[in-house]
């Protein structure tokens, strides 16, 4: 197998109005990370129709990289188009040399630093994610005496991938994770939300990752869900040595070159793809498309 | 003589009587005793004067100053219940004195404690020492919803980011003063301060003009020119940024906006353009720098903060990091409210200044540590427990709990014990008490103090006064001022004279006048829609009153004639089948909501006259039967009505604001004549039908002394549409329309006219050439669609 994979990524959204719509200002968060040792960012664009008024590149508190754009003019349609070209590394598995509950708790407080790599950001409530007895009676059930934090993370995430049951129709972006958890079903939002709620609630820091994931499965494995969209996983802090490990309880996969990250954050209001998108009177449509395809993929099609 | 020194006592017994009835409560201060019972000399002056009034006359001076406030239309509001209710104002009419040694010390001691949380702002969101250092945990900083990440880096752009603050303080047992919370978010109450000592003054005029009492207005002048600084020079003024008619004290941020002359602006009057905030007002984006900031700030910007705010800017965040705009206080400044930051900023005021805390904050420990929290659980006398992130003081919520007393609060104490991170504990300190007039006699209730803060170009400025808020019941603990209380005026005794100014007072020039007319569009558009719901309603009182006055003529029998009127009527209706009493009663009811958005453009005695003309189209609505009642309560509304109006014409300055005000009523009383028209002068009507529009439209005097023959249709045309010289004609709203036009921007200084000005003038010329002959079928239908078509482009033009 290869230690790496190569990806063209395109992503597509397109708001269609009813009735014309004009001026308006969004933060966008679309384009893939560069992250050292982890992903390589090759080449990228982010094309925006209409034309823009402005358009501002920045990194935010997470040193997430976003893009803030106004336009002035009426339109009865906005796309946001992204092409990049990425390579994922494979993340060697290193020893099991985490903590346990009780060692990650005191590593938590021997750290007092707010810097965007802190554990604090990522504990407690956050506007998203909420704790609440039954959530963490739902975690406790799945921690043994003398685990590691790494084996309570894939213990959960695995948990929590057997009893939902993935539904595109049963929950929107809005859904509160509360009502997910109760119903037992929902997209990789609704698996993310609250698996970050079940790690938080027995003291392990955790965050929200949005990313992309490959479109088609490598040779003998299932097609992956959430793949014709974006897609959104788990990140969680086991200790200084471990650091930060990566979960898809959507997928009940422990994250590898399959994935791609955007942005790293609390939750899902921290890094929406998209925010402050117009909201006009009448109706409006919106469409997104993503291809992530490995170029050995591609080249296979083409010869 | 033995008789006479009965009734007429000397000035010292008089003020023993005062003295006797108060019963000061042990083991707490007194503002008014000593604690051997004697006047405190600060309070002697006052309480000779005041011993010397009768009850009758202090009732007729406490009534004097309730009336001010009612005038004035001061009013909080509450949320309980689930609604939103204006209150009347709880004023105690006796105020607070302090002597200026007193003051001073206490002054000392908040602006040590304003440059200490300067410093622990600057630090929250930039070197992050105290946290690294250990001096804040990195835990409870994190979970502190008021922090707000994307602001982590920011500088503002004057270089500081605080500017206004507020310190709630209270005086212990033995006398010292405790600051019990600091208000850096969004300080409310200055403008409240202010108010409540306009009104001691109407109770209290002529002793007051005597004492020698430390004025305001120097405060909130300095605090304005210190603001006026900070704009740019092509800035179209400084803006006051409020959440809107909503918040409870949104009569606050009007009355401040007026007192010093700014811009009261809502999220959406603010647009960010190109790194710059502009206000949206009728003549186009204009630029501005500088926002006093009464939104909490998660609500500033939906595009960085709370997603969902409705209330906020998008931008606004970035425009702020960009140096493009100052916040008064900086964004995020709301993190030093929180309980748990009094845990730890005594220690943080030694290790940064090397000093103690002139005034020292009520002892609080945050049970997150463990020593702590076993300390104040294994000792819960005169403790109180509340929420280590909240941002209330003590007693404006009901969270703050006591853990004393055995066995009980078994599950609290567990709370606070496995979850320590979430709690403080705080000291219960007893309150002063100070005189309360209730049932003719003076008694002790337990206060606190807000005391003001500003930055200035020569540092902090100390507002000399403040605002006391009074507890309701007899208790002592801060815990006594739950669920609300009275509030009162604080008087700063001067040993010497005091300095008179005013707000008002300009340096060296006797007068100056201010020409900048900046007219925001969604404040244009409220005074549009206010000026069409008072026409609207004026006209469907009139139509309401012809209707009843025939009812009653018929002994409430139904008649041909006041079916085709019911019919009519239908067009206005808010919900089907609505009496037209319930119809008139909404409209006015917008037209308050319309007013309501425009508060700091509004004489008090307009705001006044809506409100009372409101009250009574809800009775009318609720309780007045039909016939010849309703015509006499129509009759009086509209005798109430026509007082509005005259307000408006008379007193209102003519800015732009005020014609667009015109403009709406012009409008609506030129489309509403339209359909009257239109219906009563088809062909076939029943008897009498003609006389209506004519009635409504308040003409019939003219009609008769105009016209020599009986009423027909075109006399009825003739008079109400095309006369020019009839001030209720179409022809002449239209003029009067075009009058006002001129005069807003962008229409003068074109060389052709504006496609608004052209369709005006088509409209005009057409009704000035026409005689009622003339007139087709459907002519005033068409008309009434005209005059929606010139609403409309009014609105793209200017109020959108």
């Amino acid at each position: 197998m290869n230690d790496h994979m190569l990806y063209d990524v395109v992503l597509k959204i397109t708001y269609e109005y009813e009735n014309t719509a004009s001026g308006g200002r969004q933060v966008l968060r679309l384009m893939p990370a560069h992250i050292e040792g982890r992903q390589n960012f090759i080449s990228g664009s982010l094309d925006i129709s209409p034309k823009l008024d402005e358009r501002n590149d920045r990194l935010d508190f997470f040193n997430n990289a976003l893009t803030e754009v106004a336009f002035q003019g009426s339109y009865d349609e906005i796309i946001f188009h992204v092409k990049a070209r990425i390579e994922c590394l494979e993340q060697v598995q290193s020893l099991n040399i985490a903590p346990t509950l009780d060692g990650l708790k005191r590593e938590i407080a021997s750290v007092t630093a707010l810097d965007f790599i802190s554990p604090h950001h990522f504990m407690g409530q956050s506007q998203r994610v909420r704790i609440n007895q039954k959530i963490k009676e739902f975690a406790l059930s799945y921690v043994q005496d003398a685990m590691t934090v790494v084996e309570i993370v894939e213990a959960i995430g695995k948990g929590l991938y057997k009893v939902m049951k993935f539904d595109a129709e049963a929950t929107t972006v809005d859904t509160p994770m509360e009502e997910a958890f109760e119903k037992k079903h929902g997209v990789c939002q609704d698996y993310t939300h609250i698996m970050i709620a079940c790690l938080r609630s027995i003291g392990i820091p955790a965050g929200y990752v949005s990313g992309y994931i490959r479109t088609i499965p490598a040779e003998g494995e299932k097609r992956l869900e959430g793949a014709d969209a974006m897609h959104a996983w788990v990140r969680a802090w086991a200790g200084h040595d471990c650091g930060w490990i990566e979960f898809d309880p959507t997928n009940n996969k422990a994250v590898n070159t399959d994935h791609i990250v955007i942005a790293y954050g609390r939750d899902y209001d921290d890094i929406a793809p998209v925010k402050g998108i117009m909201k006009t009177y009448g109706a409006s449509t919106t469409k997104q498309g993503v291809d992530v395809i490995p170029i050995v993929d591609k080249i296979a099609q083409t010869a | 003589m033995a008789k006479k020194s009965k009734t007429i006592k000397s000035q010292d017994e008089r003020v023993a009587d005062v003295i006797n009835g108060y019963a000061r409560m042990e083991g707490v201060a007194d503002e008014l005793l000593n604690h051997d019972g004697t006047i405190r000399p600060v309070w002697q002056e006052f309480i000779n004067f005041f011993s010397s009034l009768s009850d009758a006359t202090i009732q007729k001076r406490f009534a004097r100053g309730d009336q001010y406030l009612r005038d004035a239309g001061v009013f909080y509001r509450r949320y309980d219940q689930g609604d939103a209710n204006e209150r009347d104002w709880p004023f105690s009419h006796i105020p607070i004195i302090l002597d200026e040694g007193e003051w001073d010390h206490i002054a000392q001691g908040l602006i040590q404690r304003a440059d200490l949380l300067e410093y622990v702002m600057a630090d929250l969101y930039g070197a992050q020492d105290l946290v690294t250092q250990g001096h804040l945990p990195a835990e409870l900083i994190a979970a502190t919803p008021e922090w707000l990440r994307p602001m982590v880096g920011a500088t503002p752009k004057s270089g500081s980011f605080l500017h206004l603050l507020a310190f709630e303080i209270g005086r212990g047992p033995d006398g010292t003063w405790w600051v019990l919370g600091d208000r850096t978010q969004a300080p409310s109450g200055a403008g409240f301060a202010l108010e409540n000592r306009v009104a001691t003054n109407h109770v209290f005029a002529d002793h007051y003009a005597k004492m020698q009492i430390h004025r305001l207005a120097g405060f909130f002048k300095r605090f304005r020119s210190s603001l006026m600084d900070m704009a740019a020079p092509d800035d179209c003024g400084v803006g006051i940024l409020t959440p809107g008619r909503l918040n409870d004290a949104y009569y606050e941020h009007a009355y401040i906006a007026r007192y010093l002359g700014f811009m009261l602006l809502e999220g959406e009057d603010l647009i960010v353009h190109q790194g710059k905030t502009m206000v949206r007002t009728v003549d186009g984006l204009r630029p501005i720098s500088v926002l006093w900031r009464r939104l909490d700030s998660s609500f500033a910007d939906p595009l960085e903060f709370n997603e969902a705010s409705i209330l906020g800017t998008p931008g606004m965040a970035n425009a702020v990091r960009n140096g493009a705009l100052n916040m008064v206080n900086a964004l995020g400044s709301g993190v030093l409210e929180n309980r748990f930051m009094l845990a730890f900023l005594p220690r943080i005021c030694e290790a940064i200044r090397g000093e103690k805390l002139l005034i020292p904050n009520i002892a609080s420990w945050w049970c997150g540590q463990e020593k702590e929290r076993d300390q104040v659980l294994g000792n819960t006398e005169n403790l109180m427990f509340g929420p280590a992130h909240s941002t209330f003081l003590p007693f404006e919520q009901n969270e703050m709990f006591s853990l004393m007393g055995n066995g009980e609060h078994v599950a609290l104490r567990d709370q606070v014990l496995n979850n320590g991170q979430d709690y403080v504990a705080q000291e219960a300190i007893k309150l002063s008490t100070t005189p309360v007039y209730i049932d003719g006699k003076l008694r002790p209730r337990p206060m606190t103090i807000r005391v003001f803060l500003a930055r200035t170009e020569n540092g902090w400025d100390v507002m000399p006064g403040g605002y006391a808020r009074i507890g309701q019941e007899k208790g002592e603990t801060v815990l006594a001022l739950q669920g609300g209380g009275q509030v009162a005026d604080v008087w700063i005794k001067s040993q010497g004279e005091i300095e008179r100014e005013s707000i008002t007072d300009t340096q060296g020039k006797t007068f100056v006048r201010q020409v900048q007319d900046v007219l925001p569009s969604r404040a244009a558009d409220n005074l549009f829609w206010l000026g069409r719901y008072i026409e609207r309603s004026e006209m469907m009182m009139r139509m309401a009153r012809g209707y009843h006055i025939r009812l009653g003529e018929n002994e409430g029998q139904p008649t041909p004639l006041l079916q085709f009127m019911s019919h009519h009527f239908a067009k206005f209706e808010v919900e089907e089948g609505a009496p037209l009493a319930k119809t008139i009663n909404a409209t006015l009811f917008s037209a308050m909501g319309s007013a309501g958005h425009v508060r700091d453009r509004f004489s008090n005695d307009g705001w006044a006259a809506l409100k009372d003309l409101s009250r009574t189209a809800q009775i009318v609505a609720n309780d007045v039967p039909d016939g010849d009642e309703a015509a006499n309560a129509y009759h009086i509304m509209l005798r109430k009505i026509s007082g509005f109006a005259g307000l408006v014409h008379e007193s209102m300055y003519h800015y732009t604001g005020w014609r667009f005000l015109k403009i709406g009523r012009a409008l609506e009383r030129a489309s509403i004549t339209a359909s009257l028209l239109d219906y009563f002068t088809k062909t076939g009507v029943p008897d009498g039908a003609l006389e209506l529009p004519v009635e409504i439209c308040d003409s019939t005097m003219t009609h008769r002394r105009r016209y020599l023959v009986t009423t027909n249709s075109d006399t009825v045309v003739d008079l109400l549409a095309l006369d020019g010289m009839n001030p209720r004609s179409i022809l002449y709203q239209i003029n009067d329309f075009k009058e006002h036009l001129s005069f807003l921007p962008g229409q003068s200084d074109q060389v052709y006219l504006s496609d608004l000005a052209k369709t005006a003038l088509k409209i005009h010329t057409d009704l000035s050439v026409s005689h009622p002959d003339d007139l087709e079928k459907g002519y005033f239908k068409d008309l009434e669609e005209d005059i929606y078509t010139l609403c409309n482009m009014l609105n793209e033009a200017y109020l959108s």
